[in-house]
């Protein structure tokens, strides 16, 4: 199997080295021969998708299999694992994750070569770029990162079995979610390369590479928030975002995505920012190799880093070669990006669409600062620092205020100009929503004054209601004219209001999701949290919960020992239920592991949803009782809603617009207009 | 007038007495400085979160700690303590003096030069010529085919 494996990638390697090598050629030549030796090297990369993916099913089967004569697969499984994780082996290591990186990589190189006829010079160039970047991956898991290394000396008759953090429902989703956020925007890179060397006459590659960058922004977001999830239910300290390096590494490429996917509309309408867009699109590319690098180098110590290995080096190669690479055909082709129009207006939509790109960028530009600060500071001054939540909030913080405020104004403004009158118009009624927000949170006991936390909270919060209620008086206002003029409801007149324009309405619908989002976050200042031992029958309190200690035990089974308490939760006197609080010990990886238990209250709070979290902390080797912890997190389930809301937001973007509906209506009515642009 | 100065001091005293309340409350002190400081075990928490199955550092630390805010020491103090006898790596965020305030004071700078280099753009944009309407085979870009080239877009669904 382990040959088999090996020989299938050994193949892969070979065909993609062809693809990018002939692709080179027969873009460099014209004529028919060069047409022909474009198609084999494209052919070539489909089959190496192939190769790729059998090399990725052995490993999957020698999982299945216990073949510990892989020493993957002896140091990531055992007989013991459940079944779903042995899928998860394939990416729980670092060779694993390589090939099943160089898999999705393929997978992504198979949908663009079999969609070549929608530009066929174009696709031969993104075509050559991705074989480049296969090229790259391939090498490392043939050389210094072979997942089919076979195991030395005697066979063992167990595995080392899966990491126990990884041994979580959601850990089978997280990783090729992330993964496949990474490796897709090297789909854009791979046009705006391609663009960018063939001088390519107008628009059209943006709006491809726009569809491209959206669908692996949606992937990235998804598996940030199910990081952060997973974080949450399983890491055992109340909190969802820590700051970590690695998660630093996801956030990078997705704020620079999502800069390019704003700014990327000012080249669409405008001709504007050429340059930018195609040095976003190789920056958030970058960011995402770099993210790799973190996590494989060993060079920045993370909760979720792999082990130090050598093929940091081969990382900093790529990096190097890839951005001389654009560097050198940026400069060769940089007058082609001039921009066609200037900014007529500081109110208009391009300006907004300007300062947002500053905010992203600026963001993106401290967590890489503060990501890599410890290795400067033991650069210059011989010693590490750590930098943790408090640096970065410092900046990010305010910056999300500014970036919420953009939100919700950017969208109202017009491009090219903005009269006052009309932003008077727009914003007169959001702008009192969320000012009753503010007096209202300040009548519920928020104090600005007594802390910064609580003025931050109360400002995002304003801000937060700002952005919704212009996103709904948008929704409202384009519907009310649709119903006027083809007699419908309200609520039919959004839904053909949202069909027209899919990409606008639905980048609202977003808008909204991040708004619902921010207010999950601006729980944290309010969270509360308690710890004590607990006998049989003891009590503790948090916030208006009673939580009473019915018993606590232990259990074993072939995977795993574990011990749990069992806690009645009641409020007011009144029972409402019960939780089961676990810490387990891994038996073939001789690792802990915390399952906290998390009620979200929302049966009781319908507005003000709360999470009670309980944690299973240890147990008192002197009374062999447990200790719990319990935390009380305000809001926090608004933030898995809002992340909801952006993924639904961005699959409707990706929906064609229908054919604008003639309104068939009396004499000098025009039709309606409504929603006819970003 | 006398009113005015009788609610002022109602005000003095009560927020005298708000602040003399918060003071002696030595369990959140705990909790705030805990949260400043890093278990240095490995396992990049901060030490009231690691929540680590035998973890050797932070029962130790906290134990340290509550008895550094026990005997009354200021903060500056208590992390001055950690630091020496674990290095800066303690501090969940870099001091805001020396080579540590780079850290802080970078992502300022870098806001400063990106206000710059947009005001900057926004000028130059301003004042070069436009440019010549597109060459063949490129879509056209005049403002008064933009409305032309979104319905265009619309209808061919490119």
């Amino acid at each position: 199997m382990a040959e088999l494996g090996s020989l299938a990638l050994l193949i892969a390697l070979v065909l993609c080295a062809y693809s990018f090598v002939v692709g080179v050629v027969a873009l460099l030549n014209n004529g028919e021969a060069a047409d022909r030796l474009s198609e084999t090297a494209r052919r070539a990369g489909i089959v190496a998708f192939a190769a790729v993916f059998l090399a990725s099913l052995i490993l999957v089967v020698s999982a299945f299999q216990d073949n510990f004569s892989i020493e993957y697969i002896r140091e990531h499984s055992n007989r013991a694992l459940p079944i779903p994780y042995k899928f998860a082996t394939l990416w729980s290591g670092q060779e694993g994750s390589l090939l099943f990186w160089a898999l999705l990589l393929s997978s992504y190189g198979l949908v663009l070569r079999l969609r070549h006829k929608t530009d066929t010079r174009l696709f031969a160039y993104a075509s050559v770029a991705i074989a480049a970047v296969q090229v790259f991956f391939l090498l490392l898991i043939v050389f210094p990162a072979s997942p089919f290394s076979l195991t030395s000396g005697p066979i063992p008759e167990d595995g080392n079995g899966l990491n126990p953090l990884l041994q979580y429902p959601e850990m089978v989703i997280h990783p090729p979610m992330l993964y496949l956020g990474y490796v897709g925007f090297t789909v854009p890179f791979a046009f705006a390369l391609g663009a960018l060397i063939m001088r390519y006459p107008g628009e059209k590659w943006i709006h491809i590479t726009r569809r491209w960058t959206m669908v692996t922004w949606a992937f990235l977001t998804c598996g940030i928030f199910l990081g952060s999830h997973w974080a949450y239910s399983v890491l055992g300290w109340g909190g969802y975002w820590g700051w970590d390096p690695v998660e630093n590494a996801s956030l990078m490429p997705w704020l620079t995505g999502t800069a390019f996917l704003h700014s990327v509309m000012m080249q669409e309408k405008r001709g504007m920012l050429k340059v930018w867009n195609m040095w976003l699109v190789f920056i958030t590319f970058w960011l995402a190799i770099l993210g790799t690098f973190l996590t494989r180098s060993g060079i920045i110590s993370s909760v979720h880093a792999f082990a130090q290995s050598a093929i940091g080096d081969w990382f900093k190669w790529f990096l190097l070669i890839s951005l001389a690479v654009f560097i050198v055909f940026f400069f060769l082709n940089k007058s082609h990006l001039r921009s066609e129009h200037k900014l007529e207006s500081m109110i208009s939509r391009e300006s907004s669409f300007l300062f947002n790109n500053l905010l992203l960028v600026l963001v993106c530009f401290t967590v890489l600062w503060g990501t890599w600060f410890p290795l400067i500071s033991e650069y210059v001054q011989g010693h590490k620092v750590t930098i943790g939540g408090p640096f970065y909030n410092n900046v990010a913080i305010p910056v999300t205020l500014l970036l919420l405020l953009l939100t919700a104004v950017g969208p109202l403004l017009a491009w090219r100009k903005t009269s006052v009158d009309s932003l008077k118009r727009n914003f007169l009624w959001p702008a009192c929503g969320a000012l009753v927000v503010g007096v209202l949170m300040i009548a519920l006991g928020v104090r600005p004054w007594n802390d910064v936390a609580y003025l931050y909270a109360l400002m995002t919060a304003m801000l937060a209601a700002l952005v919704m209620l212009t996103v709904a008086s948008e929704f409202v206002r384009g519907a009310r004219v649709i119903a006027r003029h083809t007699s419908q409801s309200l609520l039919s007149g959004m839904h053909q209001l949202w069909h027209r324009n899919t990409r606008r309405y639905g980048g609202y619908i977003v808008h909204f999701g991040v708004a619902i989002v921010v207010i999950g976050i601006l729980g944290t200042p309010f969270n509360r949290d308690i710890e004590k031992e607990l006998g049989y029958g003891d009590k503790m309190s948090i916030g208006s919960y009673e939580l009473t200690c019915r018993s606590f035990t232990q259990e074993e089974n072939p995977n795993y020992g574990s011990e749990w308490a069992i806690i009645d939760v009641s409020r007011n006197g009144k029972a409402i239920t019960t939780l089961y609080p676990e810490r387990r010990f891994y038996k073939a990886s001789q690792q802990p592991q915390t399952l906290p238990q998390i009620y979200p209250t929302w049966k009781q709070d319908l507005l003000l949803v709360r999470d009670l979290y309980l944690v299973y902390a240890g147990q008192n080797p002197e009374t062999g009782r447990p200790i719990i912890k319990a935390h009380l997190n305000p809001l926090v389930p608004w933030i898995w809603i809002g992340w909801l809301i952006m993924v639904l937001g961005t699959i409707s973007c990706l929906i064609p617009n229908a054919v604008p509906v003639r309104v068939t209506a009396p004499a000098r009515v025009e039709p309606a207009t409504v929603g006819a642009g970003d | 007038m006398r009113r005015l100065t009788q609610i002022a001091q109602i005000w003095l005293v009560l927020a005298t007495l708000f602040l003399f309340m918060g003071a002696g409350d030595d369990s959140a002190r705990f909790r705030s400085l805990g949260h400043q400081v890093m278990c240095v075990c490995g396992c990049n928490y901060v030490l009231l979160e690691c929540n680590h199955v035998g973890c050797p550092n932070s029962d130790r630390m906290r134990s340290e700690l509550a008895a550094a805010v026990d005997s009354g020491e200021s903060d500056a103090l208590v992390f001055q303590g950690f630091v020496e006898k674990y290095g800066p790596v303690v501090l969940l965020a870099p001091p805001k003096t020396g080579f540590g305030r780079v850290a802080w004071v970078t992502p300022y700078v870098a806001l400063i030069i990106g206000v710059c280099a947009v005001l900057f753009i926004v000028f130059v944009w301003n004042k070069r010529p436009r440019a010549p309407l597109a060459s063949a085979g490129s879509e056209g870009t005049g403002p008064d085919l933009g409305d032309y080239r979104d319905q265009v877009r619309r209808d061919t669904g490119i």
